[in-house]
C-alpha cells in the first residue's frame, strides 16, 4: 500500500497508483482499445478528452473492471486486474466511480444511497456510516437534502449525492466518467466546484470529461484519445497552447 | 421615458395576477357539459345509456330484494364457508380468526395507510355478519369478539409501536399456527384434510400458493438470468413447460402422478392441490419478475457493482426492490387470478364453495335457486379480490415517494 506520506513529495518522485500496460479490447472484431498505455501517480490529476467514440469512457470503466479487457495488464494500488473475483472486488472498494448519468438508487433516500455501501461492503455500524455520510454531504453543500429521495433533486444535487456516494466508500482513487455532459448548463459549475475542491485535496482522479476550463484549470496531466489510441499527452500547457500532433490541433480546433 | 419605465419594470418584475378559469369549466354544470353533454351526439349517448343503466338498475334490485329466495344461503351458509368441517371444532377456526385479527389490529395500528383499506373490508365484513338476522347466537359473539379484538388490538399496536417486532413473529408463525389450529397435529382431535371445504379451502389454498410462489418465482427469474447454464436451463424449461400446461393438467398431474414420485406414499389431496397451485403460480411469477428485472437500466447495476457490492447485495438491496416495484401491478393480477383459480380443485374432487355451492342446487329443496347461490359466491369473491386490487394500487401509491 502506498503511504501518505508520499503525497508530501512533489508528483514526479511520487509513485504510480495506477499501471496500465499494453491494454487491448475488442467489443466482437471490434478494436475499441489499442496498445494503450498510461501511468498515474497518487495524487495525480488526469483529464481524458477525445471525440465521441474514441474509446476514453471504454478505458476508464476497465479500471474498475466495468468492462473486461483480452489482453494487456491492469494494476491499480498494488492489485493486478485479472479475471479474479476477489481482486475485482478489492479493486472496486478503492476505486469511486461517478457516471454520467449520476445512477442513484431512486428508491432509497439520499442518506440510504450513501451508507448502503459502507455499511454492507466496509461493515461500518450505521451510526458512523451516517455520520460519514452527513459530512460528505456538508462538503458538496446539500447536507439539507439527507432524508429526500434522488428524484427530488436537481441533476446537479444528484451528481453532488453521487460524489458523495463515491467518496462514503474512502477510495483513493476517483474515476469520472463525463459526469457533467447530462446537466443543464446552469449546473455544471456546481458539480465543477466539488471535483475542484476534491482534486485539490489530493484525490488520485480520472476525469473523461468536455470541460475545457476544468482540463485546463485542475489537471496536472491531459491524455489525448482518438480511435482507441493514445495521440498525446502532457500538461495543460503543453497540450492546450502547443499541440504536436495533427489530430490534437484539429480536434482542440473543433471544441476551442 | 419608455426607456426609463421598462428599466423600472425591470427593477421590480411584476407577476400577473392569477385570474379563475372561466366559470363554465368548473363546478357541477361544468363538468355535466365537459363530460356528458360536450356535443348532440355525446348527449344522445349518455341518454341512451344512462336508460339502459337505470333498467338494469332497477332489475337487479327487484331481484335481490324481492325476487331472490336468500334461504338457500343463509340456510347453507356455514357448509358454504367451512365445508363439513365438524361442528364441535368450529371454534378453533373462530379462535384462528381471533388470532388473524389480532395481528391485523396490531399492523394497522402502527401501519397506518395501506392497512387502513384492509382493516376497514374485514371491519366492515365482520359488522355486517353481526347484523345478520338468521346467525346463531353463539356466532353472533364470535364476530361481536372478533371485531372487539381488531379494534382493540388497533388501539393497542397505536399506543406502543414497539410491538411491530411481535407482530412481526406473528405473521411469520401465522401458517403453522393455521396448520395446527386446523388439523390438530394430534394434540387437539384430528380433523383430516378431507373434512375441509368451503370458502376457507379457498383460501388457505390461495394464501399458500400466493406466500409459497413469491420467493419461487423471485429465484426462478433470477435462475434464468444465471450465468450458470445448467441453472439457467433448468429455470427456462420449468417456467416454459408449467406456462404451457393448463392448471387443471397440473391440478390432475399432483393427483394422481405425484404418488408415482413419492414411492406409492399417498399424498394428501388438499396438500397436493397447494403443491400444484404453488408450482403452476411460482412459473408465472417468475416471468412478472423477470419483465421488472429488464426494465431497470444497467446504469443501476453498474453504480452498485463499482460501490464493490458484490452480486447477493447487489440483487437484494438494489435490483429487486426497484425490479418487484415496478411489477406490483402484475404481481397481483397474477395472485388474483391464482385465488380465483382455487375453485378448480372442484374436480379432483375438493369440497371448495364452488363445489359447495352446486351440489347445494342439486338438492331438491333447493331446486331453481341456482342464481342465488351462485350470486352469493360472485360476492364474495369479488369482495377479496377487489381488496387485493385495492391494497396494490395503494401500495403503488405509496412507494411512488420521489419516482423518476
Amino acid at each position: 500500500m502506498l503511504d501518505e506520506k508520499n503525497l508530501q513529495k512533489p508528483l514526479e518522485e511520487r509513485e504510480d497508483i495506477i499501471e496500465v500496460k499494453n491494454l487491448n479490447k475488442w467489443f466482437g472484431k471490434h478494436h475499441v482499445l489499442k496498445d494503450v498505455d498510461v501511468n498515474v501517480k497518487q495524487g495525480e490529476v488526469v483529464v481524458i478528452l477525445g471525440p465521441s467514440g474514441s474509446g476514453k469512457s471504454t478505458f476508464i470503466r476497465t479500471i474498475n473492471a466495468l468492462e473486461e479487457f483480452q489482453k494487456g495488464e491492469i494494476i491499480v494500488d498494488e492489485i493486478n486486474l485479472s479475471n479474479d473475483v476477489s481482486n475485482i472486488e478489492a479493486i472496486r472498494k478503492e476505486t469511486g466511480m461517478v457516471f454520467q448519468q449520476f445512477n442513484l438508487f431512486p428508491h432509497m433516500t439520499i442518506l440510504k444511497n450513501i451508507t448502503l455501501a459502507p455499511i454492507w461492503v466496509r461493515k461500518w455500524k450505521r451510526e458512523k456510516a451516517e455520520q460519514v455520510a452527513m459530512e460528505l454531504l456538508e462538503r458538496v453543500g446539500i447536507p439539507e437534502q439527507a432524508h429526500k429521495y434522488p428524484g427530488q433533486l436537481s441533476g446537479g444535487q444528484q451528481q453532488r449525492v453521487a460524489i458523495a456516494r463515491a467518496l462514503a466508500m474512502q477510495p483513493r482513487i476517483m474515476l469520472f466518467d463525463e459526469p457533467t455532459s447530462a446537466l443543464d448548463p446552469e449546473m455544471i459549475k456546481e458539480v465543477l466546484d466539488v471535483m475542484k475542491t476534491l482534486a485539490r485535496s489530493g484525490m488520485t482522479m480520472l476525469v473523461v470529461t468536455h470541460e475545457m476550463n476544468f482540463a485546463r484549470e485542475v489537471a496536472d496531466r491531459i491524455i489525448l484519445f482518438d480511435d482507441g489510441e493514445i495521440i498525446e499527452e502532457g500538461t495543460p500547457t503543453e497540450l492546450f497552447d502547443n499541440p504536436k500532433h495533427e489530430r490534437t490541433k484539429m480536434f482542440l480546433s473543433q471544441i476551442l | 421615458m419608455p426607456h426609463m419605465s421598462s428599466q423600472a419594470n425591470l427593477q421590480q418584475p411584476q407577476k400577473r395576477a392569477e385570474t379563475p378559469p372561466p366559470k363554465t369549466s368548473v363546478g357541477v354544470i361544468g363538468w355535466l357539459r365537459q363530460n356528458l353533454f360536450s356535443s348532440w351526439a355525446n348527449s344522445l349517448l349518455t341518454v341512451i345509456v344512462g336508460t339502459a343503466a337505470f333498467f338494469l338498475l332497477k332489475a337487479i334490485f327487484t331481484w335481490v330484494f324481492f325476487g331472490a329466495e336468500w334461504h338457500v344461503v343463509s340456510n347453507e351458509l356455514n357448509f358454504l364457508l367451512i365445508g363439513r368441517y365438524p361442528e364441535e371444532e368450529v371454534w378453533r377456526i373462530w379462535t384462528l380468526l381471533l388470532f388473524f385479527h389480532a395481528l391485523l389490529g396490531l399492523s394497522w395500528g402502527f401501519g397506518k395507510g395501506i392497512m387502513n383499506s384492509i382493516a376497514y373490508t374485514i371491519g366492515g365484513l365482520l359488522f355486517i355478519s353481526m347484523l345478520l338476522p338468521f346467525i346463531e347466537m353463539s356466532t353472533r359473539i364470535w364476530i361481536i369478539a372478533n371485531l372487539a379484538t381488531l379494534i382493540s388490538f388497533f388501539f393497542i399496536g397505536h399506543k406502543f409501536p414497539k410491538v411491530k417486532k411481535i407482530t412481526f413473529v406473528g405473521w411469520f408463525l401465522s401458517f403453522p399456527i393455521v396448520i395446527f389450529f386446523i388439523n390438530g397435529l394430534g394434540i387437539l382431535p384430528n380433523v383430516s384434510t378431507n373434512l375441509w371445504g368451503g370458502f376457507m379451502l379457498n383460501i388457505l389454498l390461495a394464501v399458500v400458493a400466493i406466500v409459497c410462489s413469491f420467493p419461487l418465482g423471485i429465484l426462478l427469474a433470477l435462475g434464468r438470468r444465471s450465468k450458470l447454464p445448467i441453472v439457467k436451463y433448468f429455470c427456462v424449461i420449468y417456467i416454459e413447460v408449467i406456462r404451457g400446461i393448463p392448471l387443471i393438467t397440473v391440478l390432475f398431474m399432483a393427483k394422481f402422478m405425484l404418488p408415482l414420485f413419492t414411492g406409492g406414499i399417498e399424498v394428501d389431496e388438499v396438500v397436493g392441490a397447494m403443491v400444484a397451485l404453488t408450482m403452476f403460480s411460482a412459473a408465472y411469477m417468475a416471468e412478472n419478475v423477470r419483465g421488472g428485472l429488464q426494465s431497470l437500466p444497467r446504469g443501476q447495476f453498474e453504480a452498485s457493482q463499482a460501490l464493490g457490492l458484490n452480486s447477493t447485495y447487489t440483487t437484494v438491496f438494489v435490483v429487486l426492490p426497484q425490479a418487484l416495484k415496478a411489477v406490483i401491478p402484475a404481481i397481483v393480477g397474477q395472485y388474483i387470478a391464482i385465488f380465483k383459480d382455487t375453485t378448480l380443485v372442484l374436480i379432483i374432487g375438493l369440497l371448495d364453495i364452488l363445489e359447495i355451492g352446486l351440489s347445494m342446487i342439486a338438492k331438491p329443496e333447493y331446486i331453481g335457486l341456482d342464481m342465488e347461490v351462485l350470486v352469493f359466491g360472485a360476492v364474495v369473491f369479488f369482495i377479496f379480490c377487489y381488496l387485493m386490487a385495492h391494497v396494490s394500487r395503494r401500495l403503488e401509491k405509496s412507494l411512488s415517494v420521489g419516482n423518476r
